[in-house]
């Protein structure tokens, strides 16, 4: 997505763009991006909740007004209920480290099936 | 509240993912894209005169094919934003299952927030049409098929500014 919004952004469009993971956005580079530490899933505020979502959207269309120079981040007042999902995403510990193992080989395997026509 | 910490508090998705994969027996990890460089263009009129669209990662249909096994197929692409969509796919895609849901697509694609706005004047008007764009892990088909296709609906469009929300 951030390569689009660079690519938009190179023909004279203007762009912002609204998102969780702040890492991956800016290692790309964009000229605004808004972003709100929530799990990956709602970068446009809660479901259900109109007022934060407004909220978001409105914070966006003043990044579009204000930014004067690319790499422009602004973070979202917002936080999440909890910290959990923080460390529980993607996790690897000794608890999960064999089934993640036998993951990767049943998935290469199905891979290999397909590849062969399987 | 105020805290004092050891570690930043946000997410690395870049580290996490690679040390996910690597514990499932992938040894070269994925390489993200970046750049030194990033263009910037100004808006050109004030936003109450601007027409304002929106770009998503969800589909309209749900992909074809499996995660991980073979090509996964996703469709980019334009869809009316009046109706508004009441349902999107996103199952394919890579998002926090545990942690939420996205049965509310305002809350990924701001499709009725951003035409509130153009109601109560913020902004000049909200595009007719929504857009489409698959994430693909192939910088050089986002580069080459997806990107040059979203600017030439934009410019059909007449959009004076896009925002862009990735799951």
């Amino acid at each position: 997505m951030s390569l689009v919004a660079r690519h938009l952004e190179g023909q004279g469009v203007p762009t912002v763009v609204m998102g969780c993971a702040r890492d991956i956005v800016e290692e790309c580079g964009v000229a605004r991006f808004l972003f709100t530490d929530f799990p990956l899933g709602n970068p446009c505020g809660k479901p259900r909740d109109t007022q934060m979502q407004l909220s978001i959207v409105g914070n966006a269309l003043n990044l579009l007004d204000r930014a004067w120079m690319p790499r422009t981040t602004v973070q979202t007042p917002f936080h999440w209920d909890s910290d959990a999902w923080r460390d529980a995403f993607m996790r690897v510990d000794d608890g999960n480290r064999e089934a993640l193992a036998r993951a990767g080989e049943e998935r290469r395997r199905r891979q290999a099936e397909f590849r062969t026509g399987g | 509240m105020d805290q004092h910490r050891p570690y930043r508090s946000f997410v690395s998705y870049i580290d996490r993912s690679r040390e996910y994969y690597a514990a499932q027996g992938y040894l070269r990890p994925y390489t993200w894209a970046h750049h030194d460089d990033v263009p910037f263009a100004p808006l050109q009129k004030p936003l109450s005169e601007c027409r304002v669209g929106l770009v998503t990662t969800a589909g309209r249909t749900p992909a074809d094919g499996a995660i991980g096994i073979g090509p996964l197929k996703r469709e980019l692409y334009a869809a009316p934003a009046d109706p508004p969509p009441l349902h999107l796919f996103t199952d394919d895609l890579f998002w926090d299952k545990q942690a939420t849901h996205t049965d509310d697509v305002d809350s990924f694609l701001p499709v009725n927030r951003l035409a509130e706005y153009a109601a109560s004047g913020r902004i000049g008007s909200a595009s007719p049409r929504f857009y489409g764009v698959p994430t693909d892990y192939s910088h050089g088909r986002t580069l080459q098929r997806s990107a040059p296709q979203i600017l030439e609906w934009c410019r059909e469009d007449g959009l004076d500014a896009v925002l862009l929300a990735a799951l």
